[in-house]
């Protein structure tokens, strides 16, 4: 009995990823490779040629979406790691406060704040309509249906999963060990880069995984907050179930994007996720 | 006795000037203020620590001791005073440009390095050449036995090994002084006396100046050329470490260094080279003459060890005071009596249990207790 207490544990959350996850993936995976339509129904035909298709057909929106994935991944790092460090550090008694005040977007729904976002950034609207009356920004200049409005509504809305992973890591690192390296000599900004930095290291690590999936798979930020010239992956996926009925295709691009993702993050794990890196910062 | 270096100037003809000290604190003070009150955590320390001098700052917890030494280190910079490092005022300068080095209490170890890079971890901000880093991290991890252990991480490490990995990384710099906080504290009573003897054999082989925080008054009697016993901000007494256990200036430092009875008395007489405070029907205590006359009340020490035992009244000029044994706890190599002398006071004396040792007192025996007038003292309160 012992024995199989561990296996017993892992039971009912390994019933669900198999009733939810693997079931549903094997299914649709079938589907990527049927031919037919919603109407006369889909044959299994083992048509490879689709994700051929889908590929070259795509291919913009595949590339633009790990584009606005990797730009809002940086974007985040970059406003992400000093909000962790300066609640880590300075943060105090309040630690708890400030953590809550960087989750409390997520007791709005995701499409609500998105779409707030979309009054905030309209043309006559709260920020560009009084710019506009001043003169200071001309009268055909707009935020909406750009580039710079669909990467910032993915930074805004993945930006806590970038916060939270980097706090935990800068949380453990021992601020006595930063005293050490300035004892030995390491001015501030060398004590950060050769301590803090790489001890933090895992916890960016964890932070860009769990930021640039779910962004470079988003398709609700490009549908407000972006125009035709920003359709995501995501939108053509969504599109094509939804819309078109289309399902071999639409799975073919999701089997696609899976795929790429898995590779991407498999090389960046190898490459960055392992002691390597914290032993070349040692030096 | 002390490990000080001996001048080397001695065959020269021009006067010796007076060594600059390593270390000196001028009128120290630490302000916090937490919750809007204000709180001294210094209060005016004043000292000059010679250089490759043992010297160890001692008290309790909260005492200001690891905020001086803090202070020294460039930590903490002082509200009012000031700090010199071999006669330069360091106000201001960071710690990463005071030429001290620390050892941690807990060590700090830089986790994400093996231990060749956390030793060669000061060499390389100081642009050292790679080949004398080599040489001199080597040789350093061969004087802390540590040599083959190089490629270890330290939580690879007992908590000895990291303790010495730590004493490397901050010895390898050479630095003009070292700074130890406790560095003992997480290790256990065996590893810690022996890391005792082995700090004391570093700091005389490299020469170097040590201060060394610690609360453990027999780690700092043992190591120490001279001790700062610091309390509520102040020092209480500095001396060396025969001084401050047998002639405690204050009564903080007779209770906190080692056990000691305090006798309360007013000097009645000086006769024969003593004062004399009679204690009624509990007998007397004797005191050298000097300082004293008649009519002071006063307060005297007597460490325990320096108590006779006897069932019959002593004779000669000892101090000798009559009580009732009210505890006797065997502990191996001496017994610890407890004596009660009325509500007086009770009084601890410890026993060699030598082979023949005769005078075995037992609870409720009525005892003399004797020792000689020089092994105790009048202190100031």
């Amino acid at each position: 009995m012992r024995r199989l207490t561990p296996y017993l544990l892992v039971l009912p959350g390994g019933l669900w990823l198999l009733v939810f996850l693997v079931v549903p993936m094997v299914f649709m995976a079938s589907v990527s490779t049927q031919e037919g339509d919603v109407v006369n129904g889909f044959v299994q035909t083992f048509h490879f040629a689709t994700y051929g298709e889908v590929l070259a057909q795509y291919q913009t929106q595949f590339l633009r979406s790990v584009g606005y994935g990797l730009a809002g991944t940086v974007i985040s790092i970059l406003i992400a790691y000093p909000v962790a460090y300066w609640i880590a550090f300075k943060g105090g008694s309040r630690k708890a406060t400030y953590l809550l005040l960087v989750l409390l977007p997520f007791f709005v729904s995701f499409v609500l704040r998105t779409v707030s976002w979309k009054f905030l950034l309209a043309d006559d609207g709260i920020v560009l309509g009084p710019l506009k009356s001043a003169g200071l920004v001309g009268e055909d200049f707009h935020l909406l249906q750009t580039t710079a409005a669909v990467i910032g509504g993915l930074v805004y809305n993945y930006l806590p999963f970038m916060v939270l992973p980097i706090y935990v890591a800068l949380e453990r690192v021992n601020p006595t060990v930063i005293e050490a390296a300035r004892d030995l000599y390491a001015p501030r900004a060398v004590a950060f880069a050769k301590i803090v930095l790489p001890l933090s290291l895992p916890g960016v690590f964890a932070g860009v995984l769990m930021t640039f999936v779910p962004m470079t798979s988003d398709y609700v930020n490009a549908a407000i907050l972006g125009g035709p010239e920003n359709t995501m992956i995501g939108n053509i996926i969504q599109t094509e179930y939804l819309v078109n009925n289309d399902y071999p295709v639409g799975a073919a691009l999701s089997f696609t994007l899976m795929a790429a993702m898995l590779i991407g993050i498999f090389a960046y794990a190898r490459a960055l996720g392992t002691e390597n890196v914290l032993e070349a910062a040692a030096r | 006795m002390s490990e000080t270096q001996a001048g080397t100037g001695a065959a020269t003809a021009a006067p010796a000037l007076p060594p600059v000290p390593a270390i000196e604190l001028d009128g120290v003070v630490k302000e916090y203020v937490a919750r809007g009150e204000t709180v001294q955590a210094v209060r005016g320390v004043s000292l000059s620590i010679a250089e490759g001098e043992f010297f160890s700052l001692l008290g309790p917890s909260g005492c200001g001791k690891t905020t001086t030494m803090r202070m020294i280190a460039g930590f903490e910079e002082p509200t009012r005073g000031g700090v010199r490092l071999h006669g330069q005022d360091v106000t201001g300068v960071p710690p990463n440009k005071r030429d001290v080095n620390m050892v941690f209490q807990s060590y700090a170890l830089f986790p994400h390095m093996d231990v060749w890079e956390n030793v060669a971890f000061g060499l390389r901000r100081k642009k050292v050449p790679e080949a004398e880093i080599r040489r001199r991290v080597g040789e350093m991890l061969e004087i802390v036995d540590l040599t083959g252990r190089e490629k270890r991480r330290p939580r690879e490490m007992s908590g000895g090994q990291q303790q010495r990995v730590a004493l490397a990384r901050a010895l390898v710099n050479n630095p003009r002084a070292l700074l130890l906080d406790e560095p003992l504290g997480a290790l256990d009573l065996k590893l810690r006396q022996a890391m005792q003897i082995e700090l004391k054999r570093i700091q005389r082989e490299v020469g170097i100046t040590f201060v060394y925080v610690t609360h453990d008054q027999s780690e700092a009697l043992t190591m120490s050329d001279r001790i700062a016993v610091m309390n509520d901000g102040l020092v209480e007494q500095l001396a060396g470490p025969r001084e401050i256990y047998e002639r405690p200036a204050t009564a903080f430092v007779a209770g906190f260094i080692g056990t000691s009875n305090l006798l309360n008395g007013a000097v009645e007489r000086i006769a024969g080279g003593f004062a004399v405070l009679p204690l009624g029907e509990h007998g007397r205590v004797l005191v050298e003459a000097a300082g004293h006359s008649p009519g002071d009340a006063v307060a005297v020490t007597v460490r325990p060890e320096k108590i006779t035992i006897s069932t019959e009244e002593p004779a000669g000029d000892v101090s000798a005071v009559r009580g009732t044994v009210s505890e006797v706890v065997y502990l191996g190599t001496y017994n610890s009596y407890a004596v009660k002398l009325g509500d007086v006071a009770e009084m601890t004396v410890f026993q060699q249990n030598a082979h023949d040792s005769t005078t075995t007192a037992e609870r409720g025996d009525s005892v003399w207790l004797s020792w000689q007038p020089q092994h105790s003292y009048a202190i100031g309160s």
